[in-house]
């Protein structure tokens, strides 16, 4: 191994925490693309319920997982918008990180000394 | 302030059997990509994968305004390819899509296997494809991965939204006309895949830039065997 990874690989968890645990507060809070496209034909009301037209959104069905505590990028008990966006966020960097990293760990080709 | 946090696609908008098919599909596929990837995981690109899923995870919170009252994300599929290779990638975008499922309640559990398969597979794949033929005649530089990263995000992108056209056609539960369907899902994701495009041109590009050794587009273009040798820099 010639360079190091870890500097690399913590500046880069430094940036992915600060983006999901700081940053995501500032994001569109529009509908996307898919979203978008799937209130496509009908009218919304105030409170944002659909009040005529034809749709894909008025087939959706709930989630299986709402109940999660960190359901919709949020944490459960949490009041403040900001930190519970923001702390959630940063739970998912680590947890994808750890699930994610982990897997890839496992599954990496070992070299010739430890097979 | 209400925040939209649905971003895949929810239960109920395609129906049972087309979702079930797809799920197998995408297992299927996931599967053959795991058999792949261990050829190229090792001690550096196994971490530094994890980083690149935590990082699209990361990213993807990031909704960006694409018209008035549209927003879209980065899918993560190019710059995933770009950075640890299409059969890891591929792993990559789906690690984030599976756990976004369980534990943030993001696109349906019964809709993953068919937004595993339009944005971990369609997706890298064809991000996968336009990086490899691009990078034959773009610079090897860390300016030229950028722009080979932003074309072949807007076509990934692209690509992508139309996988849920296809799977809209053979199992939507609501009767639209198909064609606008398809050409409202192209025409604002191409402009999601501009935004996409700018953010993993930026990103690649400074890996490019501080690490280039860890930019797995760029194995094959690197002077010949002399790093697998060891001859001290």
């Amino acid at each position: 191994m010639k360079h190091k990874l870890g500097w690399f690989l913590g500046a880069g968890l430094l940036v992915a925490l600060i983006l999901a645990g700081v940053v995501s507060n500032f994001a569109s809070a529009s509908p996307d693309g898919l979203d978008a496209t799937a209130r496509d034909g009908c009218t919304f009301g105030a409170d944002d319920e659909i009040t005529g037209g034809t749709c894909m959104l008025q087939q959706e069905k709930d989630h299986q997982m709402a109940d999660s505590p960190l359901a919709d990028y949020g944490i459960k008990g949490i009041d403040n918008p900001y930190l519970s966006t923001g702390l959630a966020g940063a739970a998912g960097v680590l947890i994808v990180f750890g699930v994610g990293g982990g897997a890839f760990w496992l599954l990496r080709r070992r070299s010739a000394a430890d097979a | 302030m209400e925040t939209t946090t649905a971003m895949h696609i929810a239960n109920g908008i395609v129906d049972g059997p087309v979702s079930a098919v797809f799920a197998v599909l995408a297992a299927a596929a996931l599967a053959f990509c795991v058999k792949k990837a261990r050829a190229d995981l090792d001690d550096r690109l196994a971490p530094m994968a994890g980083l690149v899923a935590a990082f699209i995870f990361a990213v993807q919170m990031l909704n960006f305004q694409v018209l008035p009252g549209v927003s879209g994300h980065l899918l993560g599929g190019t710059l995933a390819v770009v950075l640890v290779g299409p059969w890891v990638g591929a792993l990559c975008v789906s690690t984030v899509l599976i756990i976004q499922c369980l534990l943030f309640a993001d696109g349906g559990l019964t809709a993953l296997g068919l937004n595993i398969t339009n944005m971990a597979l369609l997706g890298t794949a064809a991000g996968y494809l336009l990086v490899a033929g691009l990078l034959r005649i773009m610079p090897k530089t860390p300016g030229g991965l950028g722009a080979t990263a932003l074309i072949a995000s807007v076509v990934s992108v692209t690509v992508a939204s139309q996988g849920f056209v296809l799977q809209y056609a053979l199992g939507g539960t609501t009767d639209l006309p198909l064609p606008a369907v398809a050409g409202t899902m192209a025409g604002v994701h191409v402009l999601i895949g501009i935004g996409e495009g700018l953010i993993a041109a930026t990103t690649v590009a400074t890996v490019a830039r501080v690490r280039p050794d860890l930019v797995y587009a760029m194995r094959r273009f690197r002077k010949p065997a002399t790093a697998e040798i060891g001859v001290p820099a």
